[in-house]
Order: structure tokens, then sequence, then C-alpha cells
């Protein structure tokens, strides 16, 4: 019961990040911050709801290839992450400024 | 347990819904990297929306799904900066 409750608040904080993402995917002005929510907040929001989940799971081994997921999205995400933004640069794209 | 399934079910809708209003940016661009750039977001998304229907569903070999999409979004954006973007 006490569990059920974790894993049910451990999720919807995950969503209210995921949703971040995609606001911030919307809203922000260029490549570079749009890079940063969609690789910052998303994982953020996949590792709260792999908690979640980690909370419910029936064997130690479900938890650990649940992390083993997470692990490799990261590492999967900061190397896209890393790629495109550098990628970009040598585009000569400039980081957007707060117009002054 | 029971009692948590049609929650997931709600978790999976919401996260569903913030995929599709994702869309808006492939369709919308306005440039190449902003398509790919919500492709990479639905990578994440789709991961999450997986592992949860795995728990739902208790189908072990989703999670295995799951790990397989994780290196394809990587190999779609590898992909995108190499030969798509110039």
């Amino acid at each position: 019961m006490v569990l059920d409750w974790l894993a049910a608040i451990l999720m919807t904080l995950g969503l209210v990040f995921f949703l971040a993402g995609t606001v911030g995917l919307l809203r922000f002005p260029d490549v570079y911050t749009r890079l940063h929510t969609v690789t910052k907040a998303d994982n953020v929001g996949l590792g709260l709801i792999i908690f979640g989940l980690a909370v419910d799971a029936q064997s130690v081994w479900e938890v650990v290839e649940l992390f083993l997921v997470w692990g490799l999205v990261m590492v999967a995400s900061t190397t896209a992450a890393h790629l495109i933004s550098r990628r970009a640069l040598a585009q000569g794209i400039t980081p957007w400024k707060e117009s002054s | 347990m029971t009692g948590m399934t049609g929650f997931y079910a709600l978790v999976v809708i919401c996260l569903l819904a913030t995929v599709v209003a994702g869309l808006v940016r492939v369709i919308g661009g306005p440039t190449r990297v902003d398509r790919m750039l919500a492709a990479q977001l639905f990578g994440t998304s789709g991961v999450a929306l997986i592992l949860l229907i795995a728990h739902i569903e208790e189908v072990e070999g989703l999670v295995d799904v799951a790990l397989v999409l994780s290196l394809l979004t990587v190999l779609a954006a590898v992909a995108f900066v190499r030969r798509a973007w110039e």
C-alpha cells in the first residue's frame, strides 16, 4: 500500500518532467535550448518512471534490467546531444541570446 | 497491484499526450534539426511507454524492445548528423 503510493508519486513526478520536456521543445527558441530540454528533462522523467516501476518490481533481476535500460538511454541521448550540438556549432548556428 | 493498473494506464495516456504534442515540432520544423529533436523525444518517451506496458501486461520481453528502441534512437541521431544534415 505504502509502496503503491511511492510508485504513484514517483511516476507523477516523472510525468511532470516529461511534460516540461515537451513544453520546452515547443517553446524554446533555438536548437541548443531544445537539445537541453529534450536530453535533460526527459531523462529525469524516464528515471523517475523507472524508479516507480522498480518499486513495484517482482524480482531483483527486473530492477537491474530497468536500470540497465535507463543507463543505456542516458548514454545514448548524451552521445546524440553532443553530436547534434557539435554539428550545429560547426555549421555556424549561433546560440540564441535575449534580444538586446 | 490490480488497483495500480488503472493508474499506470493513466500515466501511459499522459505520456502519449506529450508525444502527440511533440508532433507539432515534426510538422512545423522549422529546420531539420528540430524534427530530429522531436524524434529524440519520442525515443525517450517511447522507452518509458514500453516499460510501462511491459509492467501492465507482465510481458518480460518488452523490456528488450525498449533497449532496442533506445539504440535505434541514437543510431538515427548519428545517421542524421553524418549524412542528412549538410
